[in-house]
């Protein structure tokens, strides 16, 4: 790619007078050396899958397989569509959204990891949610999608995207920037605005620690995407409004990479602090371990009793 | 650059729940087994840190044992993995890993089969379903298996280098990272290169009759083998 910080991508797009999403196809493109037309329709079909994913959560049951999470999309969509949301009905409706597709999730359902599977119900609440309101075309979604992607991509390859390694900031925070950024270009604004989004996105996400309970991808990981998808909303309508960030968004990563390496063990994806060990978090968690041995630590020719074989 | 891509921000379309845990996790499996070559008999896999505490939640076993059946990240099957290798004769077992590990999201799979042959890979997981390979049958070298690779056994001889990128070059097939790795001075040696296009049939067989050579192996997350869906 001809971009690493989200200064040079966004110089790349002024300079070139293309948009984000197609200063990323024609990277992709050159990078690659896959055909445009096939890198666009990999896209589309993509954008496919987490409109189905939505359609599902909003319409099948979506209980997981601990039984910790499911439903609560629906009953969001019901005050939308019944009552009075206090956020609005735009934002609430993408927070439904946001969490049908993280409740698909749970429940080992088909999504597309953007950038990961604990926050891929962001993007696609977002923009599923804009898509109706503003009756864009797909067309118009996927260019959004690589916009997006483009984001993606500097904060991945500059701090992290997994919150084993940055904490939930890497992952919910990342999508939630991603969503802004790309928000904004869809809506006509310009580069600038759209990374002066980003940076004032992931700002307010800096720090979030990964803790989930049981080491699950329900609580509190679902709820974090429906929250995030009214943060990115919100975000980008700052960075349309002109608000700019004050520290430029590439140094906000680079203190999201500070952050993270500095955040604990027990903070970073293996259950062993935060809300995973409140005392309900350890009482759900014992719950779903009764009778299950936790793994042996490897030794020197394991004999059968030694060894654990979870095929049972 | 970790993450080579938009479709490695982008995607992939996978079964849930976790990108790292499972996702990636199908993926080592895949990789693992195509270094094996064949599907294995028995599989010992060792999960270090986040891996080990979190694997059950996540699906992790099931995954490692999807990608050790040749699934792909978005097959509905990989919830049922583990009971379709048992009813394949394969023998999985899962032990917790000592030690230090090179990414908190680590797996260590050891790989044999009926008739006793073996490969072993140590894989991380970085995120969003991206893998890197850090350790194949012992040698201590890197892949993300997101582009075509070879991977060479051989005997580590002045010249054996030459002749693999010569052959590559000769077809016209560019190498866009390379990795050597040796046991020790004149011992066996092991070459992984990652190309830009897939290697014919007919350039992998110029590469086995190298004389130095010993295995050539292909690892491509993205050839879809016909086990996939």
């Amino acid at each position: 790619m001809r971009f690493r910080t989200l200064k040079e991508l966004a110089n790349l797009s002024m300079e070139e007078g293309k948009s984000l999403a197609e200063v990323m196809i024609e990277d992709q493109a050159a990078e690659t050396g896959v055909p445009r037309e096939d890198i666009i329709a990999q896209m589309a079909d993509y954008y496919e899958k987490m409109k189905e994913a939505v359609r599902r959560g909003l319409t099948e049951p979506t209980t997981s397989r601990s039984g910790l999470s499911g439903g609560d999309a629906v009953k969001v969509l019901d005050l939308v569509e019944n009552g009075t949301p206090s956020s609005g009905d735009p934002s609430s409706r993408a927070m439904a959204y946001a969490l049908a597709v993280s409740e698909v999730n749970a429940s080992m359902g088909r999504i597309i990891a953007t950038p990961t599977a604990g926050s891929c119900g962001i993007i696609p609440g977002v923009f599923v949610s804009s898509q109706e309101r503003f009756g864009w075309s797909d067309e118009h979604m996927v260019n959004g999608l690589f916009a997006a992607g483009a984001i993606g991509y500097v904060i991945a390859n500059n701090s992290f995207i997994s919150g084993a390694e940055g904490g939930c900031q890497a992952e919910v925070g990342s999508a939630i920037g991603m969503a802004a950024g790309a928000l904004v270009e869809l809506r006509g604004g310009s580069a600038e605005q759209a990374m002066h989004a980003v940076g004032l996105a992931l700002k307010n996400t800096l720090g979030l620690i990964c803790d989930p309970v049981a080491g699950l991808v329900e609580i509190p990981c679902i709820v974090r995407n429906g929250l995030g998808a009214v943060n990115a909303l919100a975000a980008a309508d700052m960075g349309l409004a002109g608000v700019r960030s004050a520290i430029p968004s590439d140094e906000v990563v680079s203190v999201m990479l500070e952050v993270g390496a500095a955040m604990p063990s027990g903070h970073r994806e293996t259950g062993q602090g935060g809300l995973a060990q409140t005392p309900t978090g350890r009482k759900l968690t014992e719950g779903l371990m009764k009778g299950r041995k936790p793994l042996q630590p490897e030794i020197e020719e394991p004999s059968a009793e030694e060894t654990v074989k979870t095929a049972e | 650059m970790r993450f080579k891509n938009v479709f490695s921000i982008i995607g992939p379309s996978m079964v849930g729940p976790s990108s790292s845990h499972t996702a990636g996790a199908v993926r080592i499996g895949l990789i693992a087994r195509q270094l094996l070559g064949e599907q294995p008999a028995g599989v010992k896999i060792a999960l270090y840190g986040s891996f080990a505490d979190t694997y059950w939640g996540h699906g992790t076993d099931l995954a490692l044992a999807g990608g050790l059946l040749g699934y792909a990240t978005d097959d509905a099957r990989v919830a049922d993995a583990l009971e379709e290798a048992q009813r394949r004769g394969i023998e999985i077992t899962f032990v917790k890993g000592v030690g230090l590990a090179p990414h908190p999201n680590t797996a260590k799979l050891e790989l044999t089969t009926a008739d006793g042959r073996k490969a072993q890979v140590v894989g991380a997981s970085i995120g969003g379903g991206n893998v890197v390979i850090h350790e194949m049958n012992g040698f201590d070298i890197r892949c993300s298996g997101e582009y075509p690779t070879i991977v060479v056994l051989h005997h580590d001889r002045p010249g054996v280098i030459a002749s693999l990128t010569g052959v590559l070059g000769g077809s016209g097939t560019n190498i866009g990272y390379m990795g050597v790795d040796r046991k020790g001075r004149s011992a066996e040696a092991m070459t992984v290169m990652e190309l830009d296009t897939v290697p014919s049939a007919e350039l992998l067989e110029k590469l086995r009759r190298i004389e130095e050579v010993k295995e050539v192996t292909v690892i491509d997350l993205n050839s879809r083998e016909a086990d996939s869906e």
